[in-house]
């Protein structure tokens, strides 16, 4: 959680860019969206995954105490961003770590008080990979307008009626809108999982134009 | 699932570093690749960020949309990939 003096507020789906900056100048810049909802409170909520040889993820998410700054550039992004003003169906579907901005759409729907219908498939290697598991199960709970769907890669829940394996067209077609209602669609993950996503989407008749992707991974230092 | 190595991200990657140069937000505007004429968000180019700088690619064809290189204290720009650029005025 950030606080932001000057945070000029933000729009589910965006991201900031976060500067840590060595005592000798060296300095990387990584991308992290944005999980909360757009709020007034100058609050930001990034999620950050360790990896273990990573530069920035380490300090984030070890070093990192209350109180210590952080240089940040934000927020970023225009397209990859969902607006309460939109009121068609929407469909988010997810992989592993890709569930952040989408999540912070799910939230921004929900403060909103919206009523556009949401679906959201989201992809994990196994149970225990599922982030933001317990808000998921209140909200779809709570409010039948967000049905959230699983696809488990490599372990399933015992019981699961679908052995462990990659989303395919019959996951699509059963979990998805149906492509004649027009959904927008968002999708974000590593990028193979996105290209196979969004073509998936495309291939059940889905028209390019409607889905927006955001694919991300280990970056390369950058200045 | 094809063998493909997806090495590359997309445009949203470079918005944060694109937006030290250009004043309206570059993940929504168009651009028209100069190689195959197809037109998408710049959204959905791929990035390639491995080398010294960013490289955009078109998402259709895989020739060279835009370069973006920092060299001590100069940024240099590169958008010869694209026949045209173009945003929406109305939006920061």
């Amino acid at each position: 959680m950030l606080e932001i003096p000057d945070w000029p507020g933000h729009v589910a789906g965006q991201h900031v860019d976060v500067r840590l900056t060595a005592s000798d100048g060296y300095s990387a810049v990584r991308s992290y969206s944005i999980a909360s909802a757009p709020n007034s409170k100058r609050r930001l909520e990034i999620t950050v995954e360790r990896l273990p040889d990573g530069e920035v993820s380490p300090y984030l998410t070890r070093e990192l105490a209350v109180g210590d700054r952080l240089e940040l550039r934000g927020p970023i992004g225009g397209w990859f961003v969902w607006r309460p003003q939109q009121t068609e169906p929407i469909q988010l579907m997810a992989g592993g770590s890709g569930i952040v901005p989408l999540m912070a759409m799910i939230r921004s729907r929900a403060a909103a008080g919206s009523t556009a219908q949401f679906r959201l498939l989201y992809s994990v290697r196994e149970p225990e990979s599922v982030w933001y598991r317990d808000e998921l199960h209140s909200l779809s709970d709570r409010d039948h307008s967000v049905g959230v769907s699983y696809a488990y890669t490599r372990a399933a829940p015992r019981g699961w009626p679908r052995p462990p394996g990659r989303i395919d067209a019959a996951l699509i077609a059963s979990t998805t809108w149906p492509s004649k209602l027009a959904p927008t669609c968002y999708v974000c993950g590593p990028t193979a999982f996105v290209e196979s996503a969004a073509g998936l989407l495309s291939a059940s008749g889905n028209s390019p134009d409607k889905i927006r992707t955001e694919r991300f991974g280990p970056t390369g230092d950058r200045q | 699932m094809s063998s493909q190595n997806y090495d590359y991200l997309d445009g949203n990657a470079a918005a944060g570093e694109l937006s030290k140069i250009f004043a309206i937000d570059v993940t929504a505007a168009e651009g028209q690749c100069a190689h195959c004429g197809a037109t998408g968000r710049f959204a959905e180019a791929h990035l390639y960020m491995q080398g010294p700088g960013v490289v955009a690619r078109c998402a259709v064809c895989e020739q060279v949309l835009l370069r973006l290189v920092n060299v001590r204290q100069r940024v240099f720009l590169d958008v010869r990939g694209m026949t045209y650029f173009s945003f929406n005025a109305t939006e920061p």
